[in-house]
């Protein structure tokens, strides 16, 4: 049965494959790139093995703990990313429970994340090949290690999949889950900073980690990676614990998959309750046109659906994070929040078409004229984005103390909002790339469409550049040059080209809407 | 004027090959000879429509005329291309080759004027489902370009004749998949077209709701309207439709009346002789449980 299970694992891979030859290409650079990192962790590892044991095992202890946590909770967040064999879809075979469980366990170490998991944990081991005890038993460690990570993960997912079933809980976990992605990268540059600043006190970092890998070798955690420094350390009784832990977790973790398996096999997913909204919303309050009725539909999706409302969720963190990097609030950098913002919001109905999916065929189907799909969907962002732009705007110059360069930054800031919803709105009806499907987690990235997003995404980011070039160069000269004068050149000249590409962009978008409406459509059918 | 192939009465029984003389257009191309030009009075005219996907041909000139007025059915086994053919008699899909005329207008030439004659139902999209029920009607009615009362008191009216007036605040992605049906049906109605396509209305739509969806579009065609839809129910196509086309490997292969088409047999068995592909019952013997 386990045989059966992996067999199928290894089909369903293979077959992805047979779908296109870029993906093959993809996942060998993948691949090859994955073995490069695991093969730079494992000459790491038994590099500090031979020179310094100690540290050795806190390293290999805290970054273990970290993996383990890490496939106990991604899962909750980047829910359905991979559900090749997800149990529900075994229901009516009738498969014994412990086989079906035993097949499911062992097939999750085959994928690429398991297989580079487990190829890491066995070569981390070698950081011990002096003491072949410690070897042994950190290879001990290592495979209890990998099976907590799988057994581990199964068991979180399929205990919460009641809470993962309904819609609301996703959205909000999906919304939420924007925040600490968005804040990892200031994070480890805030780490960074701390730690270069003042004198640096390598013993006192040390021992603290140290300190920090003690504690955390006793969690389940950490309990198997420090059974091979236990050893190596000839603490016999503090090995004999470790692993105890290790294989009480596991048994733990295999327990509650079993029971939670047991009733989600006897209980079809459900969706949870019905959401409900009262009145029309936005339809009620925006003019009763084509035009305005596909603004509020817009309006409704960036409230209402997690792939547009998670760029809305990382619009206040954005100063959080130029802050962060730029060093503090007297810096140059943190006048460019509004600009930036502007160009993201502008950005970010790029692939409004692809976002709709088969959804769009009611556009078609009615006649939507191109004018009002392409004004529509832009003047949303023109306004709520304009708004937004305006007031981080203010609040850089404020915060730098710079009021003389107010009218360069609005300048710079407008011109870019106006310029990339331009540029938008003329890509989006050209240029489509596969997006997440409505409903799917806006993590999951579909597959085989990482060439088609590059295209698109550079190409619109290369016309905003350059046809942001006449107000960016003068703006650019005012802050720089210290020449508020030339910033009230910046705002005439970025109010009017913001305008004029905005303008003819939707022109230029409309007119090939009109034209080729039927094969967009047909473009979004070919991703479903 | 071209009138819908008539079927001859005596039928060369056992023979599941289609009988060439009962298609309209047969010859394997694009533009076969010259076509009869479409039919002005007719609500759908459809000439040497041909479409296909990379290898696969999926639909190889079909001609078809839906007379005003009738409720045709579109029959078919799977992939017959009866989805691909009504889209591109609805401008979801550009035809490569082939003519649809609406109500006398080229719809591939002037979509604008074509579109606003049609109402559709299509097979397999989605719909803009983080609306409500009320949302999703109403924006179908301002995207058509009504005014804001006219939209509310049809959405109001439609809610309530399908059934979904308790769930007009309920988001559609909550719906079931009967009631998605019947909610994409009511954004297809909102703009009262001339003209109805609707491709496999009555899948997953519970026997009640689809006896009032039958009366609504009974009525419909008794005030003028013209009503196609597809399906696979070869009995509820019998009963509810007037006129019938048979589609199979992107030809037709009889079309008329229902009567004209299906003579003395019922349409099911007229439509099994047709289309063929009927197995033998001889093999499976290990699953009969005696």
């Amino acid at each position: 049965m386990v045989a059966q299970f992996v067999r199928l694992k290894l089909t369903l891979m293979g077959n992805a494959f047979r779908r296109s030859v870029w993906q093959t290409i993809g996942f060998v650079v993948g691949a090859l790139y994955g073995l490069f990192v695991v093969g730079m962790l494992v000459v790491g590892a038994i590099v500090l093995g031979t020179t310094d044991p100690e540290l050795a095992g806190t390293v290999v202890v805290l970054g273990g703990a970290l993996a383990v946590l890490g496939w106990w909770v991604i899962p909750l967040f980047a829910f359905g990313v991979d559900a090749t064999l997800d149990p529900q879809r075994f229901v009516l075979f009738g498969i014994p429970q412990r086989r079906l469980l035993a097949g499911l366990a062992v097939a999750g170490v085959v994928s690429v994340p398991g297989v580079a998991t487990a190829l890491s944990a066995l070569g981390a081991s070698f950081a011990w090949w002096r003491t072949p005890l410690a070897l042994l038993a950190a290879l001990v460690g290592a495979v209890v290690a990998v099976a907590l990570c799988v057994v581990g993960s199964r068991a979180t997912t399929t205990a919460l999949a009641p809470l993962l079933e309904s819609r609301r809980y996703r959205e909000v976990v999906t919304v939420a889950a924007f925040v600490p992605l968005v804040l990892v990268g200031p994070a480890f540059a805030w780490l960074g900073a701390q730690l270069g600043e003042g004198p640096v006190d390598g013993e006192a970092v040390g021992g603290m980690l140290t300190r920090l890998a003690g504690v955390v070798a006793w969690t389940p955690f950490g309990a198997p990676w420090g059974l091979g420094a236990a050893v190596h350390d000839g603490a016999w009784g503090l090995a004999l614990a470790r692993l105890v832990v290790a294989l009480a977790t596991l048994a733990v973790a295999w327990v509650v998959w079993d029971r939670a398996l047991a009733r989600a096999l006897v209980t079809p997913p459900t969706s949870g309750g019905a959401g409900r909204a009262k009145g029309l919303g936005f339809f009620s309050r925006f003019p009763a046109t084509p035009t305005g009725a596909v603004a509020a539909r817009t309006a409704t999706y960036w409230l209402r659906d997690p792939r547009y409302s998670g760029s809305i969720a990382v619009v206040p963190l954005i100063p959080v994070v130029l802050l962060v990097v730029g060093g503090g609030a007297g810096s140059e950098i943190f006048l460019a929040l509004a600009p930036f913002t502007a160009w993201i919001l502008g950005f970010s109905i790029s692939a409004d078409v692809a976002y709709d999916h088969t959804a769009f065929a009611l556009h078609v189907s009615s006649g939507v004229p191109g004018r009002a799909d392409r004004w529509g969907r832009a003047l949303p962002v023109l306004v709520a984005g304009g708004a937004v732009t305006v007031l981080f705007a203010v609040v850089s110059v404020a915060v730098a103390g710079r009021w003389d360069l107010l009218p360069a930054i609005l300048g710079v800031s407008v011109g870019v909002l106006l310029t990339s919803t331009g540029v938008s709105s003329a890509t989006s009806a050209r240029l489509l790339y596969p997006v997440p499907k409505p409903g799917d987690s806006p993590f999951k990235q579909p597959q085989g469409a990482a060439m088609a997003t590059l295209v698109a995404q550079t190409v619109a980011m290369v016309l905003v550049l350059a046809l942001s070039l006449p107000f960016l160069v003068p703006g650019l000269v005012a802050v720089l040059a210290d020449l508020p004068v030339v910033g009230w050149v910046t705002l005439l000249v970025g109010a009017v080209v913001g305008a004029v590409v905005l303008v003819l962009g939707v022109r230029w978008g409309a007119r090939r809407y009109d034209r080729g409406a039927p094969e967009l459509l047909q473009r979004v059918l070919s991703y479903a | 004027m071209v009138d819908p192939v008539p079927v001859p009465a005596p039928v060369p029984s056992g023979a599941p090959a289609p009988d060439p003389t009962l298609r309209s257009a047969t010859a394997p191309g694009p533009q076969p000879g010259p076509p009869a030009p479409p039919n002005p009075a007719a609500a759908l005219s459809l000439r040497g429509l041909w479409k296909r996907f990379g290898q696969k041909i999926a639909v190889a000139g079909i001609d078809l005329d839906v007379p005003a007025g009738s409720f045709y059915g579109l029959v078919g086994p799977n992939g017959a291309g009866k989805t691909t053919t009504l889209s591109m008699a609805t401008g979801l899909l550009r035809p490569d080759a082939g003519t649809a005329h609406v109500h006398g207008t080229d719809l591939w030439a002037d979509p604008a004027a074509g579109k606003r004659q049609l109402g559709v139902l299509p097979d397999g999209v989605r719909l803009f489902d983080r609306l409500t029920g009320a949302q999703l009607v109403t924006y179908a009615g301002l995207l058509r370009g009504m005014d804001r009362d006219t939209v509310a008191e049809r959405t109001a009216e439609l809610l309530a004749a399908l059934d979904l007036a308790k769930d007009a605040t309920t988001f559609v992605v909550d719906y079931s998949a009967g009631m998605t049906k019947k909610i994409a049906l009511a954004t297809a109605l909102i703009h009262a077209p001339r003209t109805l396509v609707l491709d496999e209305p009555f899948e997953a739509v519970d026997p009640v709701s689809a006896a009032n969806i039958r009366d609504i579009l009974a009525g419909y065609v008794a005030s003028g309207g013209t009503v196609v839809v597809s399906s696979h129910v070869m009995d509820l196509v019998q009963r509810m439709c007037d006129h019938v086309a048979v589609v199979a490997g992107g030809h037709v292969l009889a079309a008329g009346t229902v009567d004209e088409v299906r003579g003395d047999q019922s349409l099911e068995d007229r439509f099994v002789e047709l289309v063929g592909g009927r197995q033998s019952t001889e093999g499976l013997a290990w699953l009969r449980s005696s």
